[in-house]
């Protein structure tokens, strides 16, 4: 077996170390769980116990940059993070005010699709909180929701939000699989990496149900668009793409 | 240090089994915690893991067992599924496609890291090919533990080309999923956060495939 795993686990249990031993930041971490994480989480506290503590000393700068109290000025691990959870909360932003002024809209009149972009939107709204909460974690601020404009997609009728839906999907599946690589800690990639593929499955789910082939005819269209392997996008072909929708 | 001892879901579990955002921060810390410390490690990943030259290696011989299980199904199942009609056909081909390439893939990464691809394990589906619903219900356990698989191990990779590699598969199992899903009229997109697996509870959602 490879030693490696003791490092992982050195890592996590430094961070979750932090969190322990900082009344501040614990409070917060708890507020934000509901009950039944927060009792994972002593649980998981309990677990990793103090014979880490000689790990704790070498902690990697991502984590100990990563707790509220410690405020650097220099751009550290965490720092990166929270640009990249920061960017992700803009895109997330964006989708789920893209669906609430669809529904509200009621320019959907299938009920299925209806029922469809309510489940997204639902999804949308949790991806929000989370990355807001892990924004906070990271030291903040978090991203200010952004002014959007939808207006003549909406007013295009169901077949253009459709399609739109599935490109700002098939963009935030992009976007994601685009930062995976970059992000410092383990515990915001697992988290990025959760949401990722939810944003695929919107995308093949709209694409599909927008009548679009496995291609389609654009590079974001198409339930599985890139064949075999998803494309990743970086940050400034994202921004390009979604700057007509903001205002 | 001792892991909370995770449960093992039932097969049933793996698709109805949902994450809320309480519970996804620690997710990442849960599945570091758990995968390398299997308590029940199945002939197959055993060895797999065996012939590993380093935790990158062992993931991706890990993915491609499952990705060979999953080639295999979608092969066998255009031959044996009857009343699959030209809309599902169409679907099944493709996933068989893409899961060749993953399994291509993953086997000439793991040539290139030095190490040694595990051989495909011997299959058995069972009664999955019985009607097009039981194919169709099987499939989606696939798709579904194929991600959360990638999405549980993905934290663990240490090169990053590797890392990526794998975002660009888990991403088309995803969408795989999606579709399967939306062929059985069931939400393509359950729950906000897709769950992460184990290796142990991967295996015991794949375990009635394998033969050896």
């Amino acid at each position: 077996m490879a030693p490696e795993p003791t490092n992982e686990l050195s890592m996590k249990t430094s961070a979750l170390g932090t969190l322990r031993d900082d009344p501040t930041s614990r409070k917060r971490f708890l507020r934000m769980m509901g009950g039944g994480g927060a009792a994972g989480l002593a649980l998981l506290l309990a677990a990793c116990g103090d014979d880490d503590e000689d790990t704790a000393a070498t902690t990697s700068t991502a984590d100990t940059a990563s707790t509220p109290s410690t405020s650097t000025a220099e751009p550290s691990g965490g720092g990166v993070d929270l640009e990249i959870v920061n960017y992700a909360l803009t895109l997330e932003y964006l989708e789920a005010d893209f669906y609430k002024k669809v529904i509200e809209s009621g320019m959907v009149k299938d009920p299925k699709i209806g029922a469809l972009a309510m489940s997204i939107l639902k999804n949308e709204e949790e991806h929000v909180d989370a990355l807001k909460a892990t924004a906070e974690m990271l030291g903040g601020p978090a991203a200010e929701k952004p002014e959007t404009n939808f207006e003549e997609v909406i007013a295009g009728g169901p077949k253009m939000i459709l399609a739109t839906a599935a490109v700002v999907e098939n963009l935030g599946a992009a976007a994601y699989l685009g930062q995976a690589a970059r992000i410092q800690s383990k515990d915001v990639l697992a988290a990025a990496l959760s949401i990722h593929t939810v944003e695929a499955r919107h995308a093949a789910a709209l694409n599909k149900i927008a009548g679009n082939g496995f291609k389609g005819d654009e590079p974001l269209t198409g339930t599985i668009p890139d064949g075999p392997f998803a494309k990743p996008m970086s940050m400034e072909e994202v921004l390009e793409q979604v700057k007509p929708f903001l205002a | 240090m001792t892991h909370p001892q995770l449960t093992t879901p039932e097969l049933a579990e793996i698709q109805v089994h949902g994450f809320t955002r309480s519970s996804f921060i620690l997710r990442g810390a849960l599945a570091a915690g758990t995968v390398y410390g299997m308590s029940a490690v199945s002939p197959f990943v055993g060895h797999a893991l065996a012939q590993g030259g380093g935790g990158d290696v062992d993931i991706l011989n890990f993915a491609l067992t499952l990705e060979y299980l999953e080639a295999t199904f979608y092969k066998e199942a255009v031959d044996k599924v009857s009343g699959l009609d030209g809309d599902t056909l169409k679907l099944t081909k493709q996933l068989r496609d893409d899961e060749v390439a993953h399994v291509d893939a993953l086997t000439a990464t793991i040539k290139k890291l030095g190490g040694e691809p595990v051989p495909a394990p011997k299959v058995d589906f069972g009664k999955a090919f019985a009607s097009k619903a039981a194919y169709l219900k099987t499939a989606n356990v696939f798709e579904d533990t194929g991600v959360s698989a990638y999405n549980g191990a993905a934290p663990m990779i240490e090169n990053k080309d590797v890392l990526s590699a794998a975002g660009t598969i888990v991403q088309i199992e995803a969408r795989h999923a999606a579709l399967i899903r939306l062929a059985r009229g069931k939400e393509p997109a359950p729950i906000a956060f897709d769950k992460t697996s184990t290796m142990d509870e991967v295996l015991t959602a794949v375990k009635p495939f394998i033969k050896s």
